[in-house]
């Protein structure tokens, strides 16, 4: 079994060949070039690296948002197409709990938070393993929430220093993520896979994108 | 023969296509977003974006079906690298690299305005020198090929695409979105006719400028308004598209006669436009140039032009990598010269 592994959901990329439980080789970089010119490249290089031709892939994961929603398309798009091309499955898997993967034996909670603008974040709460929360909310409400658990936090992802000053703030028992945990791993997102469920229909895959589009609030609130 | 997969996905329109040799349709599919942007009024680039990636699969699934092909009997996958919306634009990208690299395919990108002058290629045999009036909600511009390959503009747009100006006074009229059939349609059930301007720009220039125009139609409804009138839709509507085919098809028959052309090809959106097309008609008859059109579902957009101008590139050798961008503002570049 030989899975490829695509995060492209905000600006890291990280791209991993995993075989039988065994990592082969990952790029991760945190380089502002679009992913729609780098990600395919990387892809290709690692895997004339790793020896590996494409029929050869068993399975591809992919980070499935939310995010940058250019970036979840592209991966989503360069796996889908890989995907049916290859007829191998496809597993998404939320990039939010990619992100929180260093914090899988943490004993309190792990917050993994993408900035989401206006004081909004992409915010994912986990208790070990276990997800306890997934959603687009207010900053002060993902506090307001944490506060209620009363548990130590693992602040995960390179935009949480973003709100470092109201998260020490805050009062909460705080930790952050170390420079080289802060990037999502295309390894652990394969992991991860490796425990959920492959999409039922590839061609219905679409990114997780955890907001409507501005366009579709103002039609909704105009029609409501 | 040569078998290429095109995909488009520049605007609003998911599209693959399967053509042999850059002249034979063997399938071509389009899914149109059009339902979806009816209620904002117009094209939602994120929206866009949304559905190419819940179509794009299924598109080039169908594509190979219709055309009972097999992704290993094709010779090359050629996708629209640019003009378009970039978010639009790059999901069609990403999933041509990505079908290519699974099957080991060369990639070619290729220009959007370019596939609408080579949808001709699919219905009638090329000729050059040639005259291309590409006209559509994005683009306006006259382009002279002097051979295969090779793209001289000689004219465009200065402000609005003719296709931009028709919806807009679409809007000003309440017609539904896109308002250029809408237009099209009372204009030619008219009896009557608004005198608007016609912008002929300097004497000799083959550019166009159609936000004049929108401006007096507007002025012309505010005018009426004051008066506490009532427009009368048809009217403007035939006036409107007066203005519009008379500079259209005035400049295209002074730059045919200039160039010395043995073709004259009209393509995208607006060259559906029937008062357009049978202006266009009636004028080359007597200038004895033969004259095309696209039929309609190659005229709007789709990914069969692709596939053929792809094939003309392939043919010359031109070859893409997997780096390939988005360009929204790509400039229509030769390729015959590699």
């Amino acid at each position: 079994m030989i899975w490829l592994g695509i995060d492209t959901s905000n600006t890291p990329l990280s791209v991993a060949l995993v075989e039988d439980g065994q990592l082969l080789i990952e790029h991760t970089d945190s380089f502002k070039t679009t992913h729609s010119v780098a990600a395919m490249p990387t892809i290709e290089r690692i895997m004339k690296e790793a020896g590996i031709t494409p029929d050869q892939l068993s399975a591809i994961a992919v980070a499935k948002g939310p995010g940058s929603y250019t970036g979840i398309r592209i991966g989503m798009t360069l796996a889908k197409t890989l995907g049916w091309s290859l007829n191998i499955p496809v597993y998404p898997v939320s990039s939010l709990a990619v992100l929180a993967t260093p914090g899988k034996w943490f004993d309190g909670l792990t917050v993994s938070v993408m900035d989401a603008r206006r004081q909004h974040v992409f915010a994912g709460v986990y208790d070990k393993q276990t997800v306890l929360t997934e959603a687009h909310r207010s900053f002060a409400d993902l506090l307001e929430f944490l506060h209620q658990q009363e548990r130590p936090v693992l602040w995960c992802g390179q935009d949480a220093k973003l709100f470092e000053e109201a998260i020490l703030a805050c009062g909460l028992v705080s930790y952050f993520a170390g420079v080289g945990e802060q990037l999502p791993r295309a390894s652990e997102l394969i992991s991860l896979a490796q425990k959920l469920e492959p999409a039922t229909s590839i061609h219905e895959l679409t990114p997780d994108y955890l907001r409507l589009t501005e366009a579709e609030v103002n039609w909704m609130k105009a029609n409501d | 023969m040569t078998y290429i997969l095109g995909i488009e996905t520049s605007c609003d329109e998911t599209a693959a296509s399967i053509v042999k040799d850059g002249t034979v349709i063997v399938s071509n599919v389009v899914a149109s977003q059009i339902e979806s942007h009816k209620r904002f009024g117009g094209v939602v680039p994120e929206v866009a974006s949304r559905h190419h990636v819940e179509q794009i699969t299924l598109v080039i699934e169908e594509a190979l079906t219709q055309a009972a092909i097999e992704p290993k009997e094709l010779d090359a996958v050629a996708v629209t690298e640019g003009p378009g919306l970039v978010g639009a634009l790059l999901i069609g990208i990403q999933a041509a690299k990505a079908f290519a690299f699974a099957h080991q395919l060369p990639l070619i990108g290729v220009h959007h305005i370019a596939g609408h002058i080579y949808a001709n290629a699919l219905e009638n045999p090329m000729e050059f020198p040639m005259l291309a009036l590409v006209i559509s909600g994005g683009h306006t511009e006259l382009i002279v090929m002097q051979e295969d390959g090779h793209f001289e503009k000689i004219g465009e747009t200065r402000d609005d695409a003719a296709g931009e100006a028709y919806d807009k006074v679409a809007r000003v009229l309440s017609l539904p979105y896109p308002g250029g059939p809408h237009i099209d349609r009372l204009a030619s059930e008219s009896d009557g006719a608004v005198d608007f301007p016609r912008v002929w720009l300097e004497e000799g220039s083959y550019d166009f400028s159609f936000s004049g125009l929108k401006s007096a139609v507007i002025n012309y409804q505010h005018n009426l308004q004051q008066k506490g009138q009532e427009i009368n839709p048809s009217h403007v509507a035939a006036g409107f598209q007066q203005s519009v085919v008379d500079v259209v098809v005035e400049k295209t028959r002074r730059a045919a006669k200039k160039y010395g052309v043995k073709q004259v090809i009209a393509a995208g959106g607006v060259a559906a436009n029937k008062g357009l097309r049978t202006a266009l008609e009636t004028t080359f008859a007597e200038a004895d140039v033969p004259f095309y059109v696209p039929s309609l579902p190659l005229c709007t957009d789709n990914a069969a032009m692709i596939a053929a101008a792809g094939y003309s590139k392939f043919i010359a050798g031109a070859r893409s990598d997997y780096a390939m961008n988005g360009r929204p503002g790509m400039p229509l570049s030769s390729w015959n010269g590699l």
